[in-house]
């Protein structure tokens, strides 16, 4: 239907009122008919964006500038108080926003790219290729992946490249399993073939015809996968073998202040500090999930039978 | 018989696994930078001490020789010996592995114990009763509350129980260090903070998992079928539902309780309780090989042998393969 049309019909109406709109405006349409919980959820990660990209421009202190007071208690000069070596605990909040959000997506990232590209492969392959892949990762995954990366920074030392590639590879065993999982019912499909028999090489038959057509799962299963990279990173630096100080990292900051909680008797807003890096960590995995809840709602129509 | 032979199949794979994965964790140490019979004795060492060390390492062997040996002292119940507690003097202070781990493995052993004992009946019972009354004002709230519950990390949970519980209303201690030859009721009273955050932690997984597979059962044609010729709602799910849910009723128990032994790391290390993921966090800081070794040859043992566990479950009640046509 286009607007030259001149008998009315009302599909042809319906049909050129949605061409009208721009790409932005159906996002905003969508947005508003979106639940409370995924409102929430999206301006939650747009804060904590704003946060991780304008650290500098929005704590009062350095990263790591120690100040003379240390276990300084809250006040105007340090909204959060100071850690043990008299770090603005405020400061070190925000720019470890940048820290631990930013090392969780570049990690979440090369698993896709690992994982995405090696499950493309054995997708369309299915032969011995497919079979070595697939057995391999499910040796890799008989191991807990917490235990897994424990043993192998103890082998190579903690820091934070070592840690962004040994989760990487740990976590694209399962972005390898989804894909290869959607991307099997699509690589049988006519065009596929269609475009196997014009000779087109394997990158094109990824990219231009499978990829597009599993996006919405991997998108879903990207926004799953980062809130269990960011909780295992956080897991590992509260650990002490994660993100080396003096980063700041929520994780290693909640290890750091942990001993504040005793004193809550006396002063309940010590006592709260440590929980603070903590609650920053479950907001953000909360808002995540509330947004992938909506997000797979829309998109594959995976609901609960009513 | 079907059944034997596919438990007897999934058995043989379960080996297989095993012995894949004690390669990969034997292997691991070959990837270690530089020497490190120098970098654990220091850099005063002789070079008799670094030689013997090696010796007794077996670095002057082929490695698939020292991977039999390995193994084979690994079912004698010999880990070897821990890095720490050697000198570069000579002087030889170490403890051997399993006398390091035996204790601790007992007290995780308790805490992991103590928590499924009340989790999984807990979360079964919410999670059965969830998906009955799926919509209803019930499973929403049951839902909501353990979508965030899952989205914490361990250690936030922990604090915030130790913040309440542990301080602001002291009925628990904060501090879990239990001893040997305490009594049974006063090991329950220390482990009782870590034992309730790995409670809330499974509590919260195990539900959701087991409600998703509720629905999915319930959604199946011969449920709808049993519906339609008039059976009552309980003979649907005693007889129909029921012999069909055990399989992903273990498989999911199977998978939260290895779930635990991983969480128990992190619950451990907050509560200073002297279990085995502790100690493996400890020898990881002190890069103490053999320790790390044998500590996640452990967890992966348990991990492996529970989802063998669910599998075998799975199949023993499948009534497809009991009542072959």
């Amino acid at each position: 239907m286009t607007d030259k049309n001149t008998s009315y019909s009302a599909a042809g109406e319906v049909g050129s009122v949605r061409m009208r709109r721009t790409r932005l405006q159906r996002t905003w349409v969508e947005l508003k008919k979106a639940p409370p919980t995924a409102i929430i959820g999206l301006v939650v990660i747009v804060f904590y964006i704003v946060l991780a990209l304008f650290a500098p421009l929005i704590a009062p202190y350095g990263e790591a500038e120690v100040l003379p007071n240390p276990y300084a208690p809250w006040s105007s000069d340090h909204w959060l108080g100071t850690d043990q070596i008299g770090r603005d605990l405020l400061s070190r909040l925000i720019y470890g926003a940048r820290n631990t959000i930013g090392i969780a997506f570049l990690t979440t990232l090369l698993a896709f790219l690992i994982g995405g590209a090696l499950g493309l492969v054995a997708a369309i392959n299915r032969s011995w290729l497919d079979q070595l892949l697939s057995r391999g990762v499910d040796v890799l995954m008989a191991i807990p992946s917490l235990i897994f990366a424990l043993m192998l920074l103890s082998i190579v030392g903690p820091s934070a490249g070592s840690l962004i590639i040994i989760i990487a590879v740990l976590d694209s065993t399962r972005v390898f399993r989804v894909t290869r999982a959607v991307a099997i019912n699509v690589a049988v499909m006519e065009y596929v073939e269609a475009a196997v028999l014009r000779g087109e090489g394997l990158g094109w038959i990824m990219r231009r015809e499978i990829l597009p057509n599993i996006m919405p799962p991997l998108v879903a299963e990207f926004g799953l996968r980062f809130c269990f990279v960011f909780l295992t990173i956080a897991a590992l630096s509260f650990l002490g073998v994660g993100i080396q100080p003096p980063t700041a990292d929520w994780g290693t900051m909640v290890r750091e202040t942990a001993n504040l909680i005793q004193f809550a008797k006396f002063d309940l807003r010590a006592g709260v500090t440590p929980l603070l890096p903590a609650g920053a960590i479950a907001l953000l995995t909360v808002a995540v999930n509330f947004v992938v809840d909506w997000f797979l709602h829309k998109t594959s129509g995976i609901r609960d039978e009513q | 018989m079907a059944v034997v032979s596919t438990i007897i199949k999934r058995l043989l794979l379960g080996l297989l696994t095993l012995f894949v994965v004690s390669l990969i964790i034997f292997g691991s140490i070959q990837f270690l930078p530089g020497d490190f019979a120098e970098a654990v004795l220091g850099q005063a060492a002789t070079t008799e001490t670094v030689a013997a060390f090696r010796k007794e390492l077996g670095l002057d062997q082929p490695s698939y020789i020292r991977y039999f040996d390995w193994i084979g002292s690994v079912m004698t119940g010999d880990f070897g010996t821990s890095f720490s507690g050697r000198a570069a003097s000579g002087v030889d202070r170490s403890r051997s592995v399993a006398e390091l781990i035996a204790p601790r493995l007992a007290n995780t052993l308790f805490l992991a114990g103590m928590t499924a004992v009340v989790a999984v009946p807990l979360a079964l019972i919410l999670g059965i009763t969830a998906a009955l009354w799926r919509n209803s004002y019930y499973d929403r709230i049951v839902n909501a509350s353990t979508l965030t519950t899952i989205s914490f990390p361990e250690f936030f949970v922990a604090y915030i129980l130790v913040l309440l519980l542990g301080t602001l209303w002291a009925v628990f201690p904060s501090l879990a260090d239990v001893q040997q030859g305490m009594s049974f009721g006063e090991r329950v009273y220390k482990t009782a903070l870590p034992s309730l955050t790995l409670t809330l932690v499974i509590v919260a997984h195990l539900m959701r998992m087991t409600r998703a597979a509720i629905i999915n059962l319930l959604a199946s044609p011969y449920i709808e079928m049993a519906q339609l010729k008039g059976e009552s709602p309980m003979r649907v799910i005693l007889f129909h539902a029921l012999p069909n849910a055990w399989a992903p009723i273990a498989t999911v128990t199977a998978f939260n309780l290895a779930y635990l032994v991983v969480g128990v790391v992190v619950v451990e290390v907050v509560f200073v309780y002297p279990g085995i993921g502790q100690l493996m966090v400890d020898a990881v800081s002190s890069r103490d090989i053999p320790v790390v070794q044998a500590c996640a040859l452990i967890f992966a043992a348990t991990y492996i042998l529970l989802n063998l566990i669910a599998d075998v479950i799975g199949i023993a009640t499948n009534p497809r393969l009991l009542h072959p046509k």
